[in-house]
């Protein structure tokens, strides 16, 4: 316990990791629901090129993927209406476009190889402080307006119609939900990575409602699990000196595994 | 028509309202005023436009042709929707697994939830319990709503339609694929809001035998409104014999 407060860098990973573990946690309930638990996985691949577009223009890779992520939620929104195809299909075609222009972009300029490896897999550990602050405010940004706005996106997500004519904007809301996502997935992809970001958002969720009989409960679970995710994740990643990322999953994992045993009655 | 209603402003007007839904007329030119106080029925063979025709009184497809207006608003510029009750066809086709218990999915229509103060918390509680209370489900409140069964489910999404305390409420067939009992139960429900708690109904169903002695008017609807008056009438009426007779009262589309 000692070294996690001689080591200003495990404070500043376990930080923003909390931070970042409860958005996605929150998010991730609703996009299960709204079976768009693939988002994450399609954003993190756009995220992919504007972080090596980022590197390769010397400009903050946090940024210049944040932006990349917001306009490719959007596309993946307007693809999904105006070009009538179904919401995975959207996701593939948009995130596999973000794949190829990251590998085109990361050939041109051959000397930021390690750095892209580390948003690949994950840089917890050396999350610089100006990120650790952009990642908090982010977060509680996203939790604020996820959480203010609960009722209207649990009425949307569960019943559409009625939620039109109870007088809820239903486009607005799905249009903050889609932004909401993709600014979170660039949060996630600091802590664990582009390659497992999608397992920040959907394990804790999933996890949660394997036990919630509520969605009060579902959200609180999902929370609980992303939060015990991060931190015993970090601390074993230390102790053990293994990945961060590889370690925060398996600890979701192992959380997921263990709700799913108690639900069918095995434990 | 109705003529004692008929001085009355109505609370709801379709006037010349048309519908096109790009491969062909839904609609036409419907005139149909709904009043305080009434029990509608509309009814009609399956795919003769019932469903949409109440999706343009919610605002949820835009007429063709005509106009809707609401509480002597235009639908455009009405925004008092907690006023407005609304059963989908579908209501009961949501996700099993979706966990949001009994009591959470009537809050659902309840507005926002932000920084309620208690004030506001307590009201909200007392009226959740009431609606909860009208329908007979006070004791299933905390379970999760995948694991009622259809009857008790539509129970639910009555509780959540009345929560507001509206002054009309619109259900799109609500008792396909629920029991007689429990179909008589819900009539007598339907009954007990319209004449104790005031509230207007419109009750869209294409089984007539369900056409009963709750209900004061009755619109039968086949792309055109093909009858409209009361009750009463409408049991002595050709269009109802042609009914019973099976006769042309067929989908124009099929
Ligand atoms: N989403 C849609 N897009 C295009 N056309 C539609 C759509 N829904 C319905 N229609 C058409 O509109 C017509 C009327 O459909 P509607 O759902 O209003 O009928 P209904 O009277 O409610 O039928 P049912 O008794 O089966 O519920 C149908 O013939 C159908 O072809
Ligand atoms: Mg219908």
């Amino acid at each position: 316990m000692d070294a996690f407060f001689t080591y200003g860098f495990l404070q500043r990973a376990l930080l923003a990791g909390i931070f970042i573990a409860v958005a996605c946690a929150v998010l991730g309930v609703f996009l299960l629901l709204r079976k768009d638990a693939m988002i994450g996985h399609g954003l993190s691949h756009i995220t992919f090129a504007g972080v090596a577009l980022g590197l390769f223009l010397h400009m903050m890779p946090l940024a210049v993927a944040l932006a990349f992520s917001v306009l490719a939620s959007l596309g993946i929104m307007k693809l999904k209406e105006s070009a009538g195809l179904y919401g995975d299909t959207a996701i593939a075609i948009v995130s596999s476009l973000g794949m190829a222009l990251g590998i085109i972009l990361a050939t041109l300029s051959q000397n930021f190889g390690v750095a892209l490896l580390n948003y690949l897999f994950g840089e917890i550990l050396a999350i610089e402080p100006v990120e650790v602050w952009l990642s908090m405010a982010l977060a509680t940004v996203v939790v604020v307006l996820v959480v203010g706005n609960y009722r209207k996106f649990m009425s949307l997500t569960f019943d559409r119609e009625s939620a039109r004519v109870s007088g809820i904007r239903v486009r607005r809301l799905d249009t903050l939900i889609t932004i909401l996502a993709s600014v979170t997935i660039v949060l996630g992809m600091k802590v664990v990575g582009i390659l497992l970001v999608s397992a920040l958002i959907v394990i804790p969720a999933a996890a949660g409602l394997q036990l919630a009989s509520n969605f009060k409960a579902a959200i609180v679970l999902s929370c609980g699990v992303g939060l015990v995710s991060v931190i015993a994740g970090l601390a074993l990643a230390f102790v053990l000196d293994l990945p961060a990322s590889g370690m925060i999953v398996l600890v979701g994992f192992s959380i997921f595994g263990l709700f799913f045993l108690l639900r069918k009655g095995k434990i | 028509m109705d003529s004692s209603a008929a001085e009355k402003k109505p609370l709801i007007s379709v006037e010349n309202v048309s519908f096109n839904d790009g491969y062909g007329p839904v609609l036409l030119d419907i005139t149909l005023p709904i009043h305080e106080g009434d029990f509608l029925s509309i009814i009609g063979p399956i795919g003769s436009g019932k469903t949409t025709h109440l999706n343009i009184i919610l605002g949820l497809l835009k007429p063709t042709r005509g106009r809707v207006r609401i509480m002597g608003k235009d639908l455009e510029e009405f925004a008092d929707w907690p006023k407005i009750g609304y059963i989908p066809q579908k209501a009961t086709h949501f996700d099993p697994l979706f966990p949001a218990s009994a009591k959470e999915v009537v809050a659902m229509a309840l507005g926002p939830s932000r920084l309620l103060s208690r004030g506001t918390r307590r009201r909200e509680e007392s009226a959740i319990r009431h609606a909860l209370q009208v329908v007979g489900m006070e004791e299933f409140k905390n379970r999760r709503i995948g694991r009622l069964s259809g009857g008790q489910q539509q129970r639910i999404f009555i509780a959540r339609a009345i929560v507001n305390g509206p002054r009309i409420l619109f259900l799109d067939e609500p008792t396909t694929g629920v029991d007689a009992e429990t179909q008589g139960y819900f009539y007598d429900l339907l009954d007990r809001l319209n004449t104790q708690e005031g509230i207007t109904i419109v009750l869209v169903t294409h089984d007539i035998g369900i056409v009963d002695k709750h209900i004061s008017q009755v619109a039968c609807l086949n792309q055109r409104l093909v009858y409209h008056g009361s009750h009463g009438e409408f049991c002595r009426s050709e269009t109802f014999k042609d009914i019973l007779a099976g006769g042309h009262l067929v989908s124009h589309r099929h």
